[in-house]
């Protein structure tokens, strides 16, 4: 009999979530739907020990989920909830359930109309089903604060209407690409907090006391929703792009830091990197462009796979590093970060002397960015000039504000001749 | 569902209005009322011409201009009766101003 808790949690992990979008699609809220879904399994916790799993237990849990929708809103007897009743109480009974509508709800609750941080909330609670106090503690502000965000987007939601649906044609690119843009900002959310060793914070309703989330999940999370997405849209190339780029990223996390900070890429102990997350990237980094054409993500990813490949920091192709830097580049609009990228990507395949001009060119557009002045100076150094190495350096140091970034500046100057 | 797709532009008050921008605005009357989903929609003269009232203890206070001084101004509207709101977007993206200007999109909550 111990059988049965062990089969509601497989089914639970399957039909879940896209019983959840099924009843948000009906027009429930993500905590009505999260909850008749809750108390959906509740009831077959105790039915099924009793009576065996049912044939169909995805729409079993379903048609029972909206049941307990019905009974709580009549309960309740909300003036704003009547139409959703009506509605409820005017479709069948059977409650069709399929994966379209996952996927229909991650365009719904990414949708450009809402403000980016609404749309990375209502992802990870409606998508993913994190609860609102996770949400809240991942994202450090108070439960009410992240609770009230997710009710004015979804109100947003309902009032405007912004449609339950995946886009067709000319708009499907652009309305992917803030799909995407949300599931890359949950990764880095995540990936900053880590490198910044602001990982384990107090969530700010209750500072000090058990909130302390560990703000890595962000990265767990935001795969699981790429996953999901190259499972639900398996011919877009940027969907591959971009679990590539995260998967590549987060291979290395054991390695990116140690007791004294963050480690250096060259310095990093290679046997901490997770082989099963690099061999998966660097297979979709193939695949990716075999499916359509390749954007910023998968231009990451392809760099990022260029460091990784090789079995030795030193084995790396500059010149291919070099080449996807340009690409990225004028994929970014020119962004001067991506140009700084490419110059350094050029110091390594052609020489310091060769980057010092197209760093020049951005003097005024990062004059006040630290990284900038670092990778001038370091050049200069190359090249072979120490006097415009060591003022730019100064310059290095004066703008940045991180102090071990600051110390190990000032040792490069010092070993200049 | 009725959108009101509200019309941000800088217009200076002397300036005629733009013959080319005119025919523009024309032709996405025709086209938006040819596709069922032009609802209504105004031209305002500029601000220059605009009072602001206010009813403060039962007197009438008078301003002479527009209630928020911007350089955009509120220069009219459309409605127009979309299904959902990217349909709403894809409209108001039509509207010449949006080229220079802004567009306030707006879902109707009463209609008279």
């Amino acid at each position: 009999m111990d059988r049965q808790p062990t089969d509601i949690e497989a089914v639970f992990r399957r039909e879940a979530r896209p019983v959840v979008a099924a009843l948000i699609r009906r027009g429930a809220t993500v905590d009505q739907a999260e909850d008749a879904v809750q108390e959906a399994f509740a009831v077959a916790a105790r039915l099924w020990a009793e009576q065996g799993t049912p044939p169909r237990p995805g729409g079993w849990i379903a048609t029972t989920a909206k049941r307990r929708l019905i009974d709580r809103l009549r309960r309740e007897a909300r003036r704003g909830d009547k139409e959703l009743l009506s509605q409820l109480n005017a479709e069948p009974v059977e409650v069709d359930v399929s994966e379209d509508d996952r996927l229909r709800l991650i365009f719904t609750c990414c949708h450009p109309a809402l403000a980016l941080e609404a749309r990375v909330a209502l992802a990870l609670r409606a998508v993913c089903g994190l609860s609102t106090a996770e949400v809240a503690a991942l994202f450090i502000v108070s439960e009410p604060t992240m609770a009230q965000r997710l009710v004015r987007a979804q109100r947003k939601i309902t009032v405007a209407r912004i449609p339950f649906a995946v886009p067709a044609g000319d708009e499907l690119g652009p309305r992917l690409s803030a799909v995407l843009a949300v599931v890359y900002t949950v990764f880095t959310s995540g990936y900053n907090a880590v490198a910044s060793g602001h990982n384990a914070v107090a969530s700010g309703s209750d500072p000090g006391a058990a909130g302390v989330a560990d703000r890595s999940r962000l990265c767990d999370e935001a795969i699981r929703l790429g996953r999901l997405l190259r499972l639900l849209m398996p011919r877009e190339a940027e969907v591959a792009g971009l679990l590539a780029l995260m998967l590549l990223h987060h291979s290395r996390r054991h390695a990116r830091t140690d007791d004294a900070g963050m480690v250096l890429f060259d310095d990093q102990d290679r046997s901490r990197w997770v082989r099963s997350e690099i061999s998966e990237g660097l297979s979709l980094v193939e695949q990716a462009p075999q499916l359509g054409p390749v954007g910023q993500y998968w231009l990451q990813a392809a760099i990022a796979a260029e460091h990784l490949r090789p079995p030795s920091a030193d084995a790396r192709d500059w010149t291919r590093i070099a080449r996807l830097h340009e690409r990225l580049v004028a994929h970014t609009g020119a962004s001067p970060v991506a140009r700084l990228n490419h110059a350094i990507a050029v110091s390594m395949s052609e020489g310091p002397e060769a980057a010092v001009p197209l760093l020049d060119g951005l003097a005024d557009r990062l004059a006040a960015y630290g990284p900038y002045h670092g990778a001038r100076a370091d050049c200069l150094a190359r090249a072979g000039r120490p006097d415009e190495a060591r003022e730019a350096y100064d310059r290095a140091i004066a703008t940045t504000d991180d102090e071990p970034a600051q110390q190990s500046l000032r040792q490069a100057r010092e070993k200049l001749a | 569902m009725l959108y009101a797709a509200l019309i941000w532009t800088r217009w200076d008050s002397d300036e005629d209005l733009d013959p080319a921008e005119f025919a523009r605005y024309q032709e996405l009357n025709q086209v938006s009322a040819e596709a069922g989903v032009r609802a209504g929609g105004l031209a305002l003269h500029p601000v220059s011409s605009a009072t602001t009232i206010r009813l403060r203890n039962e007197e009438v206070l008078l301003t002479d201009g527009p209630f928020i001084e911007s350089k955009e101004q509120l220069s009219g509207f459309y409605l127009f009766d979309c299904d959902d709101l990217d349909q709403a977007i894809q409209w108001a993206a039509r509207i010449p101003g949006a080229r220079h200007g802004a567009i306030e999109v707006r879902p109707v909550m009463i209609e008279h």
